[in-house]
């Protein structure tokens, strides 16, 4: 690869990767992203090559391994370009009718198209897909086209045009003034100003400053970061240049949790290529500014993804949070000067200093700038990610987007922010995303987990999961949030097991405020939001267990009993002979019955039953 | 142990105290945890107090100080894995392999752990033998899954 070492340079070389690449071959993509790779798409990859090598196309069709095109459902996702094809749930079966009806001749292969569930109608390509049609792609726009493992493809997109535009022609300050007008905010949880800090940072004294990104995506339910750090992390890389030429920094981390590894090799591949061009290293583009970045990966401690914590883990030592101030923008990393960001923050800079902050300050709300990427789960229809201008609205990202609730259940919550966040009722369906509308909620934005929960969510239960999953991610550091997470789980257990007393709910509360006072840290100041939310919408739940001992969406075990629907059963004996503790009785052709002294509620025969004829009582 | 892996480790990463973590990750790559004797080596090594590679050894959830199963299953207790059931296929694996979460059978064949989120939150409620992803799973998959791994060793 030749050293790009003028901005002439770089426009050069991406004029003859794009002359190279103007010949006519048909080009198949394909998602090797986790989501994709989980459901084989490596295997339709190796059938793909042999298809093509026994027929001899070589010359005529390449294949682009690409990332994640957030509609991670229906993987492994296929598209076939010129004509923008879209395949779904592909196997290596299929490749021989691919190659020969559709790359040879042009044909669809119509049982590979999607199929709208409920109007039976197919869809020939990608820009056509109803759920991509609401969607502002910009930040995830690349991924799932360009191969991120290929630094030629994200320049022949544009890349790296940002940097040279704000390295040749732009002072760090105005490089700073131009994300403070974006009316950019942090992607990571808080809504910080991005601008703002960067501001701070680069005017605090100190000649060694350091720029981190955090990858660490702590939040159970969220998997937009690991999407981009896959998908596209030359853009995370460009932005982190970019920040580090505003500030003035030399030096820069990504920290990335290991249980991603597919984005830490990707990210390692296009550190080491950029490197290789001179985009990285030392004198970037002539313009004497050298800067480095290295990974750093997380070991399995949420409370890492903290800024402070994050720092420490980085130095070497069991990532506990220390007070601020003093912030890490006067003293972060090694005592300097050090502006940490989310991935996808950094992931906002390109667009924003290549088309300028009037620009992007046009998109969205009046407080929320710009686009962000959610990941919509849980019992949507349409599950994956999905990138929305701020302020749309939760009925638009769920029913127009996410298709609905599964299997005709009826809405009842989404919870948004993950463990720091609250769950948002039914009355609420209408309200714009954006940061302060969600925090006005009772819950946040956070990193954009969206986990959307119908009637068979308990939101007992779901409070005390997360309480759960935060007692054993407190770092023990501070007592409000380690004893406080032990009380509260102990007291949300009770209620869960039937032994709920009246005065909980109260002690609930009060523990919240202490917690959200007293604690060091924002993981034990904001622990108590998804036990405060689901008071505050959900409170009969809350008493149905306490005082009628029920759990009406059959989740808290000793709070609800299995029933067969007589009138359903067909008698198919697939319930009963699967049962391990052979509860069920019945003849064939007969409706069957549980014996709910002998039944564990271990659900098998709840998920088997294609009639729906078990039931939860 | 062949401390020969544990010397090229620390010399990747030029005996710095800061790369701790990634050592101990590296290190713990080799033999799947991270034996007292290995901590104790690498401590004198690195002339890092035994305590504080302790503490981190303790503190992050990656690293394991006993051996494992020849194959780790992984249930993914995200959010959206929550939802959708994570918990009765957790019940259901212990029932079947007689272990908790965190512990490993017998036989030294199967290791149990919990994941707070594999990032395949679309694919819930998903559990991972090994490099192996299986994607909505009910307590009714599970026998099958598992015998898939004990008769490929038992052959
Ligand atoms: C317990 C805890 C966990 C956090 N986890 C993450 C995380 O996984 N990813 C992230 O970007 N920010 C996380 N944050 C927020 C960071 O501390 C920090 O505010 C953020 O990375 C700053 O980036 P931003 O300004 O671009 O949002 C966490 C905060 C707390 C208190
Ligand atoms: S609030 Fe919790 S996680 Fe944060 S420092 Fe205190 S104990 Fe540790």
């Amino acid at each position: 690869m030749k050293r790009i070492s003028s901005i002439v340079d770089l426009e050069n070389l991406r004029e003859s990767i794009l002359q190279k690449r103007g010949s006519k071959k048909t080009i198949i993509r394909l998602c090797l992203s986790t989501g994709c790779r989980a459901q084989k798409s490596v295997k339709v990859i190796e059938a793909l090559e042999d298809e093509i090598t026994k027929q001899g196309l070589q010359d005529k069709v390449a294949i682009k391994k690409t990332g994640c095109h957030g509609f991670c459902e229906m993987g492994p996702i296929m598209v076939i370009e010129p004509a923008n094809i879209f395949y779904r749930q592909v196997k290596p079966k299929d490749v021989g009718d691919i190659i020969s009806e559709t790359v040879l001749h042009g044909n669809v292969v119509k049982r590979l198209l999607w199929k709208d569930p409920q109007t039976k109608e197919l869809t020939n390509t990608e820009h056509d897909l109803p759920v991509y049609k609401k969607q502002k792609k910009n930040i995830s726009y690349n991924s799932g086209k360009i191969d991120p493992t290929d630094i030629d493809d994200y320049l022949a997109v544009g890349g790296y045009s940002a940097l040279g535009k704000a390295l040749t022609t732009m002072t760090p300050a105005q490089v700073v003034e131009t994300v403070v007008s974006s009316g950019l905010r942090g992607r990571g949880g808080g809504g910080f100003p991005t601008g703002i800090k960067w501001r701070i940072c680069s005017a605090a004294p100190g000649d060694i400053k350091y720029i981190i990104a955090n990858g660490d995506e702590g939040d159970p339910g969220a998997f937009m970061d690991r999407s981009l750090m896959e998908g596209d992390p030359h853009s995370i890389i460009e932005g982190m240049i970019i920040g580090a030429f505003a500030i003035g920094a030399s030096e820069g981390f990504i920290y990335v949790r290991k249980e991603y590894p597919i984005a830490i090799d990707h990210l390692a591949i296009a550190i080491r290529q950029a490197e290789k061009c001179g985009l990285l290293g030392n004198n970037i583009l002539s313009t004497g500014f050298d800067f480095t970045i290295k990974i750093d990966r997380g070991a399995g401690a949420f409370v890492c993804g903290e800024e402070t914590a994050l720092m420490i883990s980085i130095e070497g030592r069991s990532g506990t949070p220390r007070s601020r101030p003093p912030y890490p923008a006067f003293e972060g990393l090694w005592g300097k000067p050090t502006i940490l960001n989310n991935v996808e923050t950094f992931g906002n800079i390109p667009k924003i200093i290549s088309k300028g902050s009037d620009w992007y300050s046009s998109i969205g709300t009046k407080k929320s700038k710009g686009t962000k990427i959610f990941s919509l789960v849980g019992k949507v229809r349409n599950t994956g990610l999905v990138e929305v201008e701020m302020g749309t609205t939760l009925r638009e990202m769920i029913f127009d987007i996410g298709g609905g609730i599964r299997k005709g259940k009826r809405f009842k919550a989404v919870q948004t922010g993950g463990p720091s966040g609250g769950c948002i009722p039914i009355s609420k369906i209408d309200m714009p995303v954006d940061y302060d509308s969600l925090r006005e909620a009772g819950a946040i934005m956070g990193s954009g987990g969206m986990i959307v929960m119908d009637e068979t969510s308990c939101m007992v239960d779901v409070a005390r999961y997360f309480i759960h999953f935060l007692l054993f991610e407190s770092c023990g550091k501070c007592v409000p949030c380690r004893e406080g997470l032990k009380q509260m789980h102990e007291i949300l257990t009770n209620i869960c097991e039937g032994r709920g007393e009246k005065r909980d709910i109260k002690i609930l509360t009060e523990l919240a405020h202490f917690m959200t006072t007293a604690s060091l840290c924002g993981l034990g100041a904001t622990a108590p939001n998804p036990v405060l939310s689901t008071i505050r919408y959900f409170r009969n739940e809350y008493e149905a267990h306490i005082y009628d001992k029920k759990c009406s969406a059959g989740v808290c075990k000793n709070l609800f009993e299995y029933v067969i629907d007589e009138e359903l059963c067909n008698g198919c004996t697939l319930c009963k002979v699967k049962c391990p503790e052979q509860a069920i009785s019945g003849k064939r052709k007969e409706p069957h019955r549980i014996d709910v002294q002998k039944c564990i509620k271990c659900g098998i025969c709840f998920s088997l039953c294609k009639r729906e004829a078990v039931r939860v009582k | 142990m062949d401390f020969q892996e544990v010397d090229r480790t620390l010399e990747k990463y030029d005996h710095k105290h800061s790369a701790i973590i990634s050592i101990l990750q590296d290190v713990q790559g080799i033999e799947n945890y991270l034996s007292e004797e290995t901590l104790r080596y690498i401590s004198e090594r690195l002339e890092l107090s035994l305590t504080r590679i302790f503490d981190i050894a303790t503190f992050y959830k990656a690293f394991s100080l006993v051996p494992r199963g020849r194959h780790t299953i992984k249930a993914c207790c995200g959010t959206a894995c929550h939802l959708g059931g994570a918990v009765r296929n957790l019940d259901q694996i212990e029932r079947i392999l007689h272990v908790k979460e965190g512990e490993t059978t017998d036989d030294r064949m199967f290791s149990l752990e919990t994941v707070n989120c594999l990032g395949a939150c679309a694919l819930a409620p998903v559990i991972v033998v090994d490099d192996d992803y299986y994607d909505g799973v009910t307590p009714g998959k599970i026998e099958k899954i598992l015998s898939a791994y004990r008769t490929e060793s038992e052959r």
